[in-house]
């Protein structure tokens, strides 16, 4: 078990939505518009990031209310749980704050103590629309893996805007300075790569050890922009220094790695399956991952919507595995018939106009 | 209609002053000002007194930076410590609390900042040419970089250390066990102490 006890206040149309008695399955109820995807977007800020929306901070307040939100959950692993949460607060509304036992906490550490990932609607056009978005899921579960990999990222980030900066200005840049940031940049951006390269390769070998199975079976490829060496990314940057003055920016790095996903077997791109296979693919990546990430810190997974739209055969196998794997689990719907199936009790809730009561 | 305030302007300002201090906030200030009214003939005549003092005598101290009653500095102006040593920090701040811990024994030099692009903090807005002038003189075998471990911290850090390259000191950095992101004002004593023995060249 991961979550229970969980609270959110002003979050979206919830203003005060207690979940209690949580287990390994979760359901979510209700009809369009209630509030169930908020929910698990108010879990997904339990993790490092912007949540399964990447919504701006000061779209969450609930409308009408003070202009704050909080969210609150247990922790229970071991033996005490540990109460962790995450609030805007109305009088400094351009940072949301971290607790862990009644500490404030950098956000990026909330990946110490469990990993979050979700499959959204969203993510159905997640082969098709930009790199940026692989990149983020590829993260995602790259962070599980690994905890450290998301101080990795904002220190990265953070060096590559004062080097676009420094590229972008009018003066010509301290060429010192440059390489003073690019030693950071390599020493971050080398941990990135290295963390994406790893996770890639265990995620492949999981999944090529599942039997064939109803979920068509991608074959995963990182398409690094960069190499993967400190030393070599030095030089990379120093090496560009003209063309990115050029250009205003880093061209690059890997903040511009890419993840390529076939089918197994036919080979054909991720892009140009159909949206079936695609959501096969997606699923397959997603309990493949489960299946490696579980065993280190409570999992956490949040299934918007996945279950209503596969045929009864595939959902019995989804729910046999992701009972294996060991995550707690959060999916929504609209019906409970479609989880009729599941191998055990869920706990549920019935989610209407942002109230959740037990089903 | 609208309750007046009973406490007059004067004593509504000292609490707003007070309360943009670090750590204290509007309801400690409130409460330090209760007690220093009540005791104005005594406290607040001699807190009165410290602080003009300080205002009065406050100078920067034209060798390292610091923020001192004299100038030279009571720490440059000590013939005890070691004269072939310097610490670089960012800050005063980090300056008093390296000292504090009492570990570190030569002297020191604040940059007044850390490059950021984004803040507009370029090399020339730093005392780095000043530091270099120092090391220029002679007489220094050591540069201890104490940065802070943020990424501006650090990026300033490798800066003074290629400037630094071609003379003939040598350059050691903080042992970063340090909390990534860490501020050296809010360490305590103990990891500031194991960060400065540990202490490795740059390179
Ligand atoms: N900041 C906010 N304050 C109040 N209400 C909000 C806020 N942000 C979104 N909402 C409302 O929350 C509701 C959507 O909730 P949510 O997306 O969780 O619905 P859902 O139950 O997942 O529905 P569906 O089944 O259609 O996916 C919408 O009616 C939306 O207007
Ligand atoms: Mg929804
Ligand atoms: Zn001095």
């Amino acid at each position: 078990m991961a979550l229970d006890r969980i609270r959110l206040a002003d979050f979206r149309n919830h203003a005060a939505t207690r979940l209690e008695g949580a287990g390994r399955f979760n359901l979510l109820i209700g009809p369009n518009g209630a509030g169930k995807t908020n929910v698990l977007e108010a879990l997904s800020l339990l993790a490092p990031g912007r949540g399964l929306r990447r919504a701006q901070l000061s779209d969450i307040p609930r409308e009408g209310a003070h202009g704050g939100f909080a969210v609150g959950a247990d922790l229970v692993s071991g033996v005490t749980p540990v109460r962790i949460g995450t609030a805007l607060r109305a009088d400094n509304p351009g940072r949301r704050i971290v607790q862990a036992s009644g500490a404030p906490l950098p956000a990026t550490r909330l990946a110490e103590w469990l990993s979050v990932t979700w499959l959204t609607p969203a993510m159905d056009r997640l082969f098709t629309d930009s790199a940026g978005g692989r990149r983020r899921f590829l993260d995602r579960m790259v962070l599980a893996l690994r905890p450290d990999h998301a101080a990795h990222s904002t220190r990265y980030d953070k060096a590559l805007r004062e080097r676009n900066r420094l590229m972008g200005g009018d003066a010509r840049p301290d060429a010192g300075w440059l390489d003073a940031l690019e030693k950071e940049m390599a020493e971050a951006g080398a941990l990135i790569a290295q963390g994406r390269a790893e996770t890639v390769a265990r995620l492949a070998e999981a999944i090529a050890a599942v039997p064939d199975g109803p979920f068509a079976q991608p074959e995963l490829r990182v398409e690094p922009a960069a190499p993967a060496d400190a030393g070599e990314l030095v030089e990379l940057w120093r090496a560009g220094r003209a063309a990115d003055r050029g250009a205003g920016r880093t061209l690059a790095g890997p903040h511009r790695d890419d993840l390529s996903v076939t089918m197994a077997g036919t080979g054909r791109a991720a892009a140009e399956c159909s949206t079936g296979e695609q959501k096969a693919m997606l699923i397959a990546i997603t309990l493949a991952h489960a299946e490696l990430a579980a065993g280190s810190r409570p999992l956490v997974l949040l299934l918007d919507e996945v279950a209503a739209h596969l045929d009864p055969v595939r959902r019995a196998v989804l729910y046999e595995r992701l009972a294996a794997t060991g995550a707690q689990i959060w999916m929504t719907g609209t019906e409970t018939e479609p989880f009729a199936s599941l191998p055990e009790r869920p706990a549920a809730w019935r989610v209407t106009s942002g109230e959740a009561v037990p089903l | 209609m609208a309750s007046q305030d009973p406490r007059g302007n004067e004593i509504e300002r000292l609490a707003s002053s007070l309360a943009r201090l670090p750590g204290l906030g509007p309801r400690s200030a409130r409460r330090a000002v209760l007690w220093l009214v009540k005791r104005r003939d005594t406290a607040l005549v001699d807190l009165l007194a410290s602080l003009t003092a300080v205002q009065e005598s406050l100078v920067e101290c034209q060798v390292c930076g610091n923020v001192d009653t004299s100038d030279p500095c009571h720490v440059c102006a000590d013939p005890r410590r070691d004269q072939r040593s310097i610490c670089v920090v960012e800050d005063v701040a980090d300056l008093w609390a390296l000292d504090r811990a009492k570990l570190y024994t030569g002297r020191y030099h604040v940059l007044g900042g850390r490059l950021s692009a984004l803040d507009g903090v370029g090399p020339e807005d730093l005392a780095i040419g000043s530091l270099l002038a120092r090391v220029e003189e002679g007489g220094i075998d050591e540069v201890v970089l104490a940065m802070n471990a943020t990424l501006e911290g650090q990026t300033t850090a490798h800066y003074i250390a290629e400037r630094l390259e071609e003379r003939p000191v040598r350059v050691t950095q903080l042992a970063h066990g340090l909390p990534v992101g860490g501020e050296l004002d809010y360490m305590d004593e103990g990891t500031l102490a194991q960060a400065l023995r540990a202490r490795r060249p740059v390179g």
